[in-house]
């Protein structure tokens, strides 16, 4: 098994997202993140899917995208030739004894306060998810009170686009 | 010209061609039937008794005529009737268009009267589907869905109209009937061309993407240049001509044992518009370990699913092959034909010779029965399988079976549909549990005085499970004994069609010969609950485990 990310550009309508993962449920394929957000035009939607497969279970599951009418195109990023990034808020519990080194730690990764009481502090980070892991792993040390992640988004290096591929 | 989307729906079928549907009416198709009716000149309509008979006529229609079935039923439960249906449409690759009522747009997802979300339950069955949102968008909908249907790999597509947009009224303008999406033969041959050439016992083996791309002359002028032998999947039957000298039948769970074998023991096999799936490849990892595959298919997901392929061809199988034909040595290998012929004389061997009523006797007879022409469908059991070892076809599109869902009750309502399609009198084959599942569409048969001979292979059990029972089980005959108060002779009688009991061969060949004349016409077939399918590939085990014979 291995990691997967692949971008699938969908037509921009109800149901879509539904077509897509119920492909991943009904062929037992699990998803570890999945984001789905407008593109450049407002006809398409972009899907960026994160899973572990075999390299038979990958072709599998870009072949049957291939087969739903609403999906576009299909691209496998890869970690050298693409961009990735993820977005973390995390909320920790804030007390005197130890404000001083969250602040040092959220420093050190350029993590942001973006809410600050007396008993919790919001961090917003950004980057590759092992930098993510890596913080959560730093703030075990504290109370984390909440944590949500967006999932990865990933663009490919470069000027060619999604839509420029044959199919 | 302005018109209302039950208007536009049924003059959008008639420009795409179809002339006759299936279906059930409610309360929410209630104006596309108005239209039916006044559209009735240009467009038939065929009321089953049940929706599952209207679904499957409309599979039946389609599989033998190579054309799009399409069926309509009301919302609710009319819709989800037609889930198994569409389902078995599915796996068996059938192009299908099915219309469903649902409640005006703004009562969905209130859980209105008879409101259920069938684009939802259909969505992992279906090759697409729509909720038609505005009567303008109508027809380009219902083209669109024609062409998924038919294109590529053919399958079922679902419309599903909220009464509102059967009322609401929008322009029409009548357009040709939609093109297919253009088949292409994939192009990268020359790896494939190099491992054909340097194999010594190659094997054709053919599944319905062959039937589905009039691809049959491609596959017999490609084993003729190879000199290779032929064998298919069950939804391959009736593809090639049965006696064709290279044919050795179906491979697989009950396949026929020359073509299990030969396909196992080969060095390459050109798998051809097959998925090959487990009841064809048996225990998938020892399968065919000496092999090559060359993988002919029109869609890519069928590529590695189950098998992994050395050499993988997208493109339509017909033109594909065409190709390979021009490009491959010819062939002449004397010893592998040998060795074939010993598996046949081993087929022959094994094949039981028994006097009397029973199963190769009765198949073998109605073999005399069949014209070229004659459709055969069935329903699923042992009479099923049966059929497909014994029946000889001599063109394709003639063996009408549910074979990827398996499903019990489809003979009937496909019967109709072929008998319709084709004109042509049609025997259906069933077996006394599946007949009581598909026997509503009786009423339908007789309306129409629909020419069916139905050939009830009736032995009081569910013949196929009960025989799984009695091999791996200890006969512990859990669920498969079933009633026997039900008079079938009676029965038909009752539903306004004829019908005889047989209990012997000259009983049956009398019957035969009085049968084939107009209507519904059903004989009841007694014979022995004991009967089995032979051979029979034990769970998990390869060909070369194939069981030809019990011993009790």
């Amino acid at each position: 098994m291995q990691k997967y990310t692949i971008a699938v550009l969908v037509n921009n309508q109800s149901g879509v997202l539904n077509r897509v993962s119920g492909m991943f449920r009904r062929r037992g394929f699990n998803i570890n993140s999945l984001t789905v957000s407008e593109t450049e035009s407002e006809q398409f939607s972009r899907i960026t899917v994160t899973y572990e497969a075999t390299p038979e279970m990958n072709h599998q599951i870009v072949t049957q995208l291939y087969k739903l009418p609403d999906v576009i195109k299909v691209k496998e990023l890869t970690r050298d030739d693409s961009v990735n990034c993820e977005l973390m808020l995390i909320k920790v519990k804030n007390d005197a004894a130890t404000r001083e080194e969250i602040r040092t730690a959220a420093d050190a990764f350029k993590a942001e306060t973006v809410d600050y009481t007396r008993e919790s502090v919001i961090m917003r980070i950004t980057g590759d998810s092992k930098r993510i892991d890596a913080f959560i792993n730093l703030m075990k040390e504290f109370e984390i009170l909440e944590i949500c992640r967006t999932g990865i988004v990933s663009l490919e290096r470069g000027s060619k686009t999604i839509a420029q591929y044959e199919d | 010209m302005k018109l209302s989307g039950a208007d536009i729906l049924i003059r959008t079928l008639i420009e795409q061609g179809v002339d006759t549907v299936f279906g059930y009416p409610g309360g929410q198709v209630v104006d596309i039937y108005d239209s039916l009716y006044r559209f009735r000149d240009e467009i038939t309509h065929i009321l089953s008794a049940h929706e599952p008979g209207a679904v499957h006529a409309a599979d039946g229609y389609a599989r033998s005529t190579g054309g799009v079935g399409v069926v309509i039923a009301t919302s609710g439960p009319g819709a989800t009737n037609l889930v198994t249906g569409i389902a078995t449409a599915y796996l068996d690759s059938v192009p299908l268009i099915a219309i469903t009522g649902n409640v005006a747009g703004d009562q969905l997802g209130t859980d209105s009267f008879q409101e259920v979300d069938i684009t939802g339950v259909t969505l992992p069955i279906t090759k697409h589907n729509y909720i038609a949102s505005s009567a303008e968008h109508l027809a380009d909908i219902v083209r669109e869905a024609f062409r998924l249907a038919k294109s590529g790999r053919p399958g079922p597509v679902l419309i599903d109209i909220p009464k509102d947009v059967q009322l609401a009224e929008a322009e029409y303008i009548p357009e040709a009937a939609v093109k297919t999406d253009p088949k292409r033969a994939c192009e990268h041959i020359e790896e494939a061309v190099e491992a054909i050439n340097l194999s010594n016992r190659p094997f054709v083996y053919f599944g319905g993407g062959v039937i589905a791309s009039d691809a049959e002359k491609a596959v017999c002028d490609f084993a003729e240049k190879i000199d290779a032998p032929i064998g298919c999947s069950l939804m391959g039957i009736s593809g090639v001509p049965t006696d064709h000298p290279r044919f050795l039948g179906m491979t697989g769970m009950h396949g026929r044992f020359a073509a299990s074998t030969a396909m196992h023991h080969a060095d390459c096999i050109i798998a051809c518009g097959v998925r090959f799936n487990d009841r064809a490849t048996g225990n998938k990892d020892k399968f065919a370990r000496t092999a090559q595959v060359i993988h002919l298919d029109i869609d890519a997901a069928e590529f590695m699913k189950t098998v992994n392929a050395s050499h993988c061809l997208k493109g339509d199988v017909g033109k594909t092959l065409a190709l390979l034909t021009a490009a491959v040595e010819k062939k002449a290998l004397p010893d592998w034909w040998e060795e074939i012929e010993k598996f046949k004389a081993r087929e022959e061997a094994s094949a039981p010779k028994r006097e009397g009523f029973v199963p190769e006797n009765i198949y073998g007879l109605i073999n005399d029965y069949l014209q070229a022409d004659t459709p055969v469908c069935t329903d699923v059991g042992q009479h099923q399988m049966w059929a497909a070892q014994y029946l000889r076809f001599k063109e394709k599109r003639r063996f009408i079976s549910s074979g990827g869902l398996g499903t019990m009750g489809f003979g009937m309502g496909a019967a109709v549909g072929t008998d319709f399609a084709t004109g042509k009198r049609t025997l259906l084959i069933s077996g006394d549990g599946s007949f009581v599942m598909g026997m509503p569409e009786l009423t339908t048969a007789v309306e129409h005085h629909l020419p069916i001979v139905i050939l009830l292979i009736h032995n009081g059990v569910l013949g196929l499970v009960r025989q799984m029972q009695t091999m791996y089980f200890e006969k512990r005959y859990a669920g498969t004994v079933l009633p026997q108060n039900t008079d079938f002779v009676a029965l038909v009688k009752a539903f306004g069609g004829d019908g005889c009991r047989v209990t012997c061969m000259d009983e049956l060949k009398a019957a035969l010969d009085s049968g084939f004349s107009d209507g519904v016409f059903l004989i009841d077939c007694l014979i022995d609950e004991d009967e089995l399918v032979l051979p029979v590939l034990p769970p998990e085990g390869t060909a070369d485990d194939l069981i030809v014979k019990v011993v009790d």
